[in-house]
């Protein structure tokens, strides 16, 4: 969007729909650092603000798809600049995902606490790390319209997805199954991690639209994926 | 450029027209500049552009009616069916490739019928006139509207109508071309919206090349799009392709509405 259109008001409508996108991406951003804080600190408080401030994110959609349907009617965009409103459209839905996923988290860490640490706890904070920084890289490329640091969102997800699979093998290996606590704790962590894997398949999409923006071509699912 | 994608149209060895490094001038005007493309047979290619991109005068140079205009001339060669056109008299080639205009020009003094068959009785050709007139404003949807008062001045109709009429006459001489020179562009949404039906049923017959300055009308009809500007072809692809990835940033500032 280096040239502006003709239309001044179309250009403030698509500034106005991608300065929201990224608002709403900071506060999904937000809420999953917040859920892993929550995680790590065994704090309940954080956990539930995590839980309050899923509203917001909701309404975020709301107005985003609103946005988006609002300019597809009135302008009936082509080129880059419907493809930036398909990429809204798609990655809305995927940050809207992210939260509700962030909500997860928080309800089972309040479950968590009820327990002792678990000795996976590393490992789970090693895997909310990398999935924290996944969608870091996936809302980067999109700020910056970069399909190369989209491509490495792509490509590090399957570290996440091996990541996810070791902990919740050990947690089930782990346990004494006939103690109630210790499977419900194994139980609890399985979902914070498989929470944290679903959230990573969404920086995936997200990275997929981002590069779909920028050079045009679907990349969803495609293997191996097309380069260039 | 001229690059083919995926297109919905089967693809016959030699395009139904075919245009070779075609340069038109109007006095010193060069108004379009070494353009080569080919239209497939059955199918429908937009031209848009800016105005004075040249896409009018491209279109009349391909059944010869540039040169019609004082001070006019072109260069280069247009093949009908691997057939130069400028080697054939030009009032067969016009058979051969019909025109519609922006603006419908039905003769004012003739009836509906007279103005169908208004071609055929200008080349003498001798043929079932009636049912010539119910066969063609049958193809443009028109039979049922008119069909009782076809002795009616063409006139009475409506701007809609006297545009399908328009194009019945064209398809009375059975053409193998349709020209159109923005066609809905002084008709309502709805005439517009059965022009394009039209279009779309037409092309399973004929070859369709239409100069359209709304570019949601060329995304909905045609099957492939080329962009003029300031004479010069700048870039021909599918529809689909050039109106969601262009290749060429001229393209892209043209389509989103960025230029100027």
């Amino acid at each position: 969007m280096d040239k502006g259109h003709t239309s001044r008001e179309f250009d403030r409508e698509l500034r106005t729909l991608r300065d929201r996108l990224l608002a709403m991406g900071g506060r999904a951003e937000e809420q999953i650092a917040r859920a892993v804080q929550a995680l790590v600190k065994r704090d309940d408080t954080i956990a539930q603000a995590v839980i309050d401030a899923d509203a917001t994110i909701d309404q975020d959609e709301i107005g985003i798809d609103e946005l988006a349907f609002l300019i597809l009617a009135r302008r009936q965009p082509v080129a880059s600049d419907l493809r930036f409103v398909m990429l809204a459209l798609k990655v809305v839905t995927d940050l809207e995902r992210i939260g509700d996923l962030a909500v997860n988290i928080a309800k089972r860490v309040r479950d968590l606490m009820r327990f002792p640490l678990s000795p996976m706890q590393d490992r789970i904070e090693l895997l909310a790390e990398r999935v924290l920084g996944a969608v870091q890289l996936a809302l980067d490329a999109f700020v910056h319209g970069d399909a190369e640091r989209a491509e490495k969102v792509i490509d590090g997800d399957v570290d996440i997805d091996a990541l996810n699979m070791h902990v919740i093998a050990d947690v089930i290996s782990g346990g004494d199954v006939n103690d109630a606590h210790t499977v419900a704790r194994a139980l609890a962590l399985s979902s914070v991690s498989r929470y944290l894997e679903r959230i990573g398949d969404h920086a995936t999409n997200i990275a997929e639209m981002v590069i779909y923006f920028v050079r045009g071509r679907d990349v969803r699912h495609h293997w191996p994926r097309p380069r260039g | 450029m001229n690059v083919a994608l995926s297109t919905p149209v089967a693809d016959t060895a030699r395009p139904k027209l075919e245009v070779q490094k075609l340069d038109a001038w109007f006095g010193n005007v060069h108004a379009v500049k070494d353009i080569s493309l080919g239209v497939d047979a059955r199918s429908v290619l937009a031209i848009i552009g800016p105005s004075g991109c040249g896409k009018s005068t491209f279109v009349r140079c391909l059944n010869r009616m540039h040169e019609l205009t004082p001070g006019a001339r072109s260069e280069g060669r247009v093949l009908l069916d691997g057939e130069d056109v400028y080697a054939v008299d030009p009032v067969y080639l016009r058979r051969r490739v019909g025109m519609v205009f922006q603006r419908p020009n039905v003769f004012p003094t003739m009836s509906i019928r007279d103005n169908v068959v208004a071609g055929l009785r200008l080349n003498r050709v001798r043929a079932d006139y009636e049912a010539i007139v119910e066969r063609t404003l049958t193809q443009t949807a028109l039979w049922d509207e008119v069909k009782d008062r076809l002795d009616a001045s063409a006139i009475a109709l409506s701007g809609g109508q006297q545009q399908r009429l328009c194009i019945a006459r064209a398809l009375a001489v059975e053409p193998e071309v349709l020209l159109m020179d923005e066609p809905a562009s002084a008709l309502d949404p709805i005439a517009t919206a059965k022009i394009e039906e039209l279009i779309d049923e037409l092309k399973q017959q004929y070859t369709i090349v239409i100069v359209t300055h709304n570019m949601q009308q060329a995304i909905r009809i045609s099957d492939k799009t080329a962009f003029f500007y300031m004479g010069v072809l700048i870039e021909h692809g599918t529809t689909q392709q050039l109106f969601t990835r262009p290749e060429r940033r001229e393209t892209e500032d043209y389509v989103t509405g960025k230029f100027g």
